[in-house]
């Protein structure tokens, strides 16, 4: 085994934590509002929406890398959208990267962040309108405080999850260095190529890394799974 | 009645097994010999209606990966003669190393609108993207890397490549639109879905080392007379003559 890490692995897991950070930030924008309506809503499409959150947990990477790829080309609506936007074309790049990423990690912040929801009682609302707070206060001084746990769940599994991602990755990324060779692709090339050394470190980092973060989690957030 | 049901279960191995008398090989062939492949695996059908062939495409280097790990596959043919013959090294074959082919890369784009691409149109900026397979491990990764090199455009287009996993994946970073051109087989070129949708032009083989392909019967199936029945027939003119149509060239010498 020669040295620990190669500037293109160490390029490669600072962008894959880059790629996370974003990421996460963007999920639990867009999926705190998507986890509040499918939480208290009554309307008939929660079912199917809830559904389609879900969706790429059971839906094999190749799936979604197939379609982003095709929607993401010039012949696709994306692509057309984002060209005519003055964007240019999504696959092989970082923000393409980033949209493909949201939609694979989105049921990994959505769900706890619904559960989470879900347990907190009506009264504590009630009470909170009855003392005249907007709605923003009420979410803010009441929900966010008795989901904590939830919100640290999700984040966590978010950015974890988009840690962990491959096979869409490998299927729309293109394997540029610093845009999109994040560390599971280095891996996959390290060991192609035969660097077993190499191949070797990234992953046992992987798995220190990811035992670390769920340890943390479930040491930290005992709250999250036991009510 | 528990020995009438073992006996209904010897039998329906016996079943089993006597359906497999015509016997049954895996192939594990670099994915630029799709087209190609298929069709010699049909051809020899034909002459053994019994046997079974199934054949796994994929990227040369990690077959070799996966039968240094006891992979079941029976012939391994690389789009690199290197691997095998590695394998041969380190007693993984059952055979010699057997050249089959030459392989030749082209410059690919998916119109067939305007004149044929030119290594020297790489340098246009318009091209924002330029697919080539992974030097690092793909064998048509490497020659095109030597190819741009040659050609004196590497230090042009490199901030620009992007790179399929294997050749095959980057014929369909171009195919789908989604890299404006890129350095492929001219088996994949010349595939109907290809060729139906695109041109091609090839790069001159003096740009590059010689693709050279080779396969080995592995020292999984050394006791199956199916793999050498197989690797008898690659020696057949009939499929020279597949191959030559699917743009192999004969290899250089025999061995």
């Amino acid at each position: 085994m020669e040295s620990a890490f190669s500037a293109a692995d160490l390029s490669a897991i600072w962008l894959t934590l880059k790629l996370a950070t974003v990421v996460t930030f963007i999920l639990l924008l867009i999926g705190t509002p998507m986890a509040w309506w499918l939480a208290r809503t009554r309307s008939g499409w929660k079912g199917a929406i809830g559904a389609l959150v879900a969706l790429p947990i059971v839906l094999p990477p190749t799936v979604i890398g197939f379609y982003l790829l095709v929607m993401m080309g010039p012949d696709g609506p994306i692509g057309h959208l984002t060209q005519s936007l003055g964007i240019g074309l999504l696959p092989f790049t970082f923000t393409g990267l980033v949209i493909a990423s949201v939609f694979y990690s989105l049921p990994f912040v959505v769900q706890p962040l619904q559960n989470a929801f879900e347990a907190i009682p009506e009264r504590a609302l009630e009470t909170a309108a009855t003392l005249r707070a907007t709605a923003l206060d009420t979410f803010f001084s009441v929900v966010v405080p008795l989901a904590r746990p939830g919100f640290l769940t999700a984040a966590v599994l978010g950015f974890a999850h988009t840690v962990g991602e491959f096979g869409v990755v490998l299927m729309i990324g293109g394997n540029i260095p610093g845009q999109t060779r994040v560390v599971s692709v280095q891996i996959y090339d390290h060991v192609e190529a035969m660097q077993y050394g190499a191949a070797h470190w990234l992953s046992a980092g992987m798995v220190v890394f990811s035992f670390v973060v769920l340890l943390l989690l479930y040491t930290f957030n005992p709250t999250g799974r036991r009510r | 009645m528990k020995s009438a049901r073992l006996i209904a279960m010897l039998f329906l191995l016996v079943m089993a097994h006597a359906a497999q008398a015509g016997g049954q090989i895996t192939i594990a062939a670099a994915a630029d010999l799709k087209f190609a492949m298929d069709e010699i695996v049909s051809l020899f059908g034909k002459a053994h209606p019994a046997a079974r062939v199934a054949t796994v495409y994929g990227s040369s280097g990690k077959f070799h990966t996966q039968i240094r790990q006891g992979a079941p596959y029976d012939l391994y043919f690389s789009a690199d003669i290197a691997y095998p013959r590695a394998l041969k090294a380190d007693g993984f074959a059952a055979s010699e190393v057997q050249a089959y082919a030459l392989g030749r890369i082209v410059l690919w784009r998916a119109s067939r609108a305007g004149k044929a691409p030119s290594l020297e149109d790489l340098t246009d900026p318009s091209i924002q993207s330029i697919a080539i397979a992974n030097p690092r491990h793909a064998p048509y990764g490497k020659r095109a890397e030597e190819a741009l090199r040659a050609a004196g455009v590497w230090d042009k287009v490199e901030s620009r490549l992007v790179y399929g996993e294997n050749v095959a994946q980057t014929a369909q970073f171009v195919q789908t639109g989604n890299a404006q051109i890129g350095l492929i087989a001219l088996s994949l070129a010349l595939s109907p879905e290809l060729s139906a949708h695109g041109s091609y032009t090839l790069i001159p083989d003096s740009l590059h080392r010689p693709l050279e392909q080779g396969f080995i019967i592995t020292q999984y199936a050394a006791g199956n007379p199916l793999a050498g029945d197989f690797s008898r027939f690659m020696r057949s003119p009939e499929v020279r003559a597949i191959m030559l149509r699917h743009g192999f060239a004969p290899p250089a010498k025999a061995g």
